[in-house]
């Protein structure tokens, strides 16, 4: 076994990854190295080879390959180790990272501080409980996206989508370009989870119906998937028998959510967030475990990866800190908690006494769409602040600044609470 | 003949439901939009909507058997399919960097077909 020692060891390449060990490196840790599964740097972008990244943090509208490849020189220009096709196996809470490759054969790093960027992985047809038989055909829109973009053929010549995420929209305009006939998108609720640009982009450019409210009751065919057969569901979400019919289909692809991948988490005690399903942080992104930070879709997922960067330089910066010993945790908290319509709040607690930062983004998500809001902050109950927005969507996070004078004009709060309701009378 | 076409505007995240009354490529009435860009919207959306068009094209002796392209400023929608062919059509070769022009003016529309990655050769 090779054993080595690293000030920062980043388990992940993708862009919460590059972000990170960017950032801790121009913080001045320069003995940094990420250590990445696949044979390239790139996380998923590679494969997201549609426009629509970057507008927030580059201003300018780029494809996923482009975003990750900007990064990736980045990485390149500075002198940060990368091993590839490097799967990290384990992870001890005293910050020892077992790896293995098949140059090196098991490797054992010893990290003055490890950032957790593993990214997440998509809900299957198991995961969702679709009755009917498992015939080939029935795959995740991700892995249709890499079928087609990365390896070259196209899964399936009649298709059916169950779930709008965005994947799923993009996959159907991508299906549709390459020739297959993109049959229905069903989406459960009543509403999509992807951006309306992806339903106008995707949808209604190429006359792809969708119909919401509906689901797939049955899955048929003997080796190959034959059709699916989808159902209308009635306002508690569940299939309404009469209204069953039958589609001819190949393929049926589920984008039907993603899960942060945390096993590796959990192997180092790192306590998880039963709503996010990654860790509970601090606003440097620092677990309950100390040096071991997480960031990107790990932590919980992101609708836009320009969020992902945002966040993951917060997350490199601290870990820099840590290892420069500039920042040592107190554990004096105020807990940050979801109130009405919000489903959860990033960071889940707030260091009270931590140097010089002038505010903290708090990143959230709406449980519900709504519309001319009213966003409240509450300390132990008494009102910080208030603003109103237009609307809040599920599909579209929320950043929300706390400002600093505002906690330091606080006598030891235990907790801040966010809500998020419709304006009275509108 | 006088049609009539709901559209969601795209130009802010609020996403108007936006109704258009037009004949041929006149607009006769908008309705539905919350501000005036709605309206610019709605009447490019009816007379000529364009899109850039994010695909791959084969690539030989890459990493990768595809390289990721789009087009550098948006095409015409109607366009799609006829360059989805002549992008299908061809084939090239590695390297490429990012940025690398592989299709000048497409369709005569004044967009190239560019690189969206390096591709270095197959190791
Ligand atoms: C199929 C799919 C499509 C998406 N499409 C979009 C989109 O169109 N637009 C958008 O903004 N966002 C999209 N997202 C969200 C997207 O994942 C994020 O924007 C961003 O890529 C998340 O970055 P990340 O670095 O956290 O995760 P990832 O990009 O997933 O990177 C995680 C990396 O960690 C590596 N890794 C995991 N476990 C290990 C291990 N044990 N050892 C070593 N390496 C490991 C993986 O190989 C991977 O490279 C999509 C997500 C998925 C799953
Ligand atoms: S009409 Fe105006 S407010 Fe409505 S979606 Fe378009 S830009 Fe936004």
């Amino acid at each position: 076994m090779l054993n080595l020692k690293k000030d920062l060891v980043v388990i992940g390449g993708g862009p919460a990854g590059l972000a990170a060990a960017k950032k801790a490196y121009d913080e001045g840790i320069e003995d940094v190295m990420i250590l990445e599964r696949d044979f390239e740097l790139g996380g998923i972008l590679p494969q997201c080879i549609h426009n629509g990244f970057g507008l927030h943090y580059f201003k300018e509208e780029l494809t996923g390959p482009e975003y990750a490849q900007r990064f990736i020189n980045d990485v390149k220009e500075r002198n940060i180790e990368i091993k590839l096709d490097t799967m990290v196996l384990d992870v001890t809470k005293d910050r020892k990272v077992y790896a293995m490759n098949k140059k090196e054969g098991f490797l054992e790093i010893e990290a003055g501080a490890v950032v957790l960027a593993m990214g997440c992985r998509e809900r299957t047809a198991g995961a969702i409980g679709i009755p009917g038989t498992r015939p080939a055909g029935v795959i995740t829109a991700g892995t249709a996206q890499r079928y087609t973009n990365i390896e070259g053929f196209v899964p399936g010549d009649e298709v059916v989508i169950l779930g709008s995420g965005d994947i799923g929209l993009i996959m159907a305009r991508r299906m549709k370009l390459e020739g297959a006939d993109v049959k229905a998108v069903c989406e459960l609720l009543p509403y999509t989870g992807g951006l309306t640009r992806n339903v106008v982009q995707c949808l209604e450019d190429y006359d792809i119906p969708l119909m919401l409210n509906h689901t797939v009751t049955a899955i048929k065919g003997e080796g190959r998937l034959e059709a699916v057969e989808i159902s209308e569901v009635d306002e508690n979400l569940k299939p309404i028998p009469e209204t069953a019919k039958t589609i001819k289909a190949d393929t049926l692809l589920l984008s039907v959510g993603l899960i942060p991948e945390n096993e590796l988490s959990k192997k180092a005690d790192v306590v998880l967030d039963d709503r996010t399903g990654g860790p509970i942080v601090n606003e440097g992104r620092e677990t309950n475990i100390e040096g071991i930070f997480a960031c990107g879709n790990v932590l919980h997922v992101h609708d836009l990866v320009d969020w992902v960067t945002e966040e993951s330089q917060i997350a490199g910066a601290h870990a820099a800190k840590y290892i420069k010993d500039s920042f040592a945790r107190t554990n004096k908290c105020v807990e940050v908690k979801a109130g009405e319509n919000v489903s959860y709040v990033i960071p889940q607690k707030i260091e009270l006494e931590a140097g010089d930062r002038k505010r903290i983004p708090l990143y959230m998500r709406v449980s519900t769409p709504l519309t001319a809001v009213d966003i409240n902050l509450y300390a132990d109950g008494e009102k910080l602040y208030s603003f109103s927005e237009p609307f809040a969507k599920p599909g579209e996070m929320i950043s929300v600044p706390l400002a600093q004078k505002t906690l330091d004009g606080l006598d030891n709060p235990n907790e801040i609470k966010v809500e998020i309701i419709e304006k009275e009378g509108k | 003949m006088i049609e009539t076409k709901s559209l969601t505007c795209v130009a802010c995240p609020k996403g108007c439901e936006v109704t258009v009354e037009y004949e041929g490529d006149e607009i006769i009435d908008i309705k539905g939009n919350a501000c005036p860009q709605g309206q610019d919207y709605a009447k490019e959306e009816i007379v000529a909507p364009t899109r850039i068009l994010p695909t791959t094209i084969r690539i030989k002796n890459g990493a990768l058997s595809l390289c990721p392209v789009k087009t550098t400023k948006q095409i015409p929608l109607e366009n799609m399919f006829k360059a989805m062919q002549i992008i299908g059509d061809k084939e090239i070769e590695a390297p490429v960097k990012m940025g690398d022009v592989l299709i000048e003016n497409i369709l005569d529309t004044g967009a190239d077909i560019v690189a969206t990655r390096d591709m270095p050769e197959e190791i």
